[in-house]
């Protein structure tokens, strides 16, 4: 039996990797993958402790995060790509038309 | 047995995630994403939610990440991805990493005594998942649904080419 508490410090080290990975990357795109391991970490968690109080609720929960992401995603890329064929650049440095 | 998977998974899915952040190559951080993603759904399965396992990896290492592979497919850089950030970003990065780690970590020691490590019993099938998105978690599932056509249309009007008028 593996102790649950490994399980919650990987998704607490993903978390913190998906955070470093959307500080240090520039281009939109990975910037956003960063944001889905976010949330993958998050997930993790969720199950965690929906097994440890032998509760399905947190799984349920994990479910509806899933279908978010995946409208999230659909929306998030749409954006991205109308920014490429306005702007022809992915650099988030670029991006800065409300920049004062 | 459980140990040498949860560590492989383990290992496999933060080196993953470090090549992601390594690589510069979008489709290659795609790809990473991928094997990471996969990984998790282990995890999911480790942690006896089944039917999750199996929607992370279709969902997720599946449909989200194809999506991300033909948008990187369609944005099709020419001059290649920009050079990395100056060197203060990577260490304010490594600043808050630190910091954001010690404080999830001690946030979560609170829980590590009261965590148990559930009964024998299986919980998560596809079955008992099934009746409880129908009967209690009904509404939201529905508002889900809704969310998901919004998304879409939302989506294809991003997308769609406007005639000149």
């Amino acid at each position: 039996m593996i102790p649950l508490s490994y399980f919650l410090i990987l998704s607490a080290v993903l978390f913190v990797l998906g955070a470093v990975a959307f500080f240090v990357k520039r281009d939109l795109i990975t910037m956003f993958m960063a944001v889905e391991v976010m949330l993958n970490a998050a997930n993790l968690a969720f199950i965690t402790f929906a097994k440890s109080a032998s509760s399905i609720d947190g799984q349920i929960i994990v479910f509806f995060i899933v279908t978010v992401a995946a409208a999230e995603a659909a929306v998030g890329l749409a954006i991205i790509l109308l920014i490429f064929r306005q702007k022809k650049t992915i650099k988030s440095e670029d991006i800065n038309l409300m920049k004062g | 047995m459980a140990h040498f998977l949860f560590f492989l998974l383990a290992i496999v899915c933060i080196a993953s995630v470090l090549g992601m952040i390594i690589s510069k190559n979008q489709a290659y951080n795609a790809l990473f994403l991928v094997l990471a993603f996969a990984c998790m759904g282990g995890f999911f399965a480790l942690l006896d939610a089944p039917f999750i396992a199996v929607v992370q990896i279709i969902i997720y290492a599946g449909a989200i990440m194809i999506l991300f592979i033909f948008v990187i497919m369609m944005i099709n850089l020419r001059e290649g991805l920009p050079p990395e950030r100056k060197k203060w970003t990577l260490y304010f990065a490594l600043g808050i990493a630190v910091v954001l780690f010690v404080e999830l970590i001690l946030t979560m020691k609170s829980a590590f005594s009261s965590l148990k490590s559930g009964g024998i019993e299986k919980i998560g099938s596809p079955t008992d998942i099934g009746r409880l998105l129908f009967t209690e978690y009904l509404y939201p599932f529905e508002i889900t649904s809704i969310l998901i056509i919004a998304a879409l249309v939302g989506a294809i009007v991003l997308v769609k080419k406007r005639d000149k008028e």
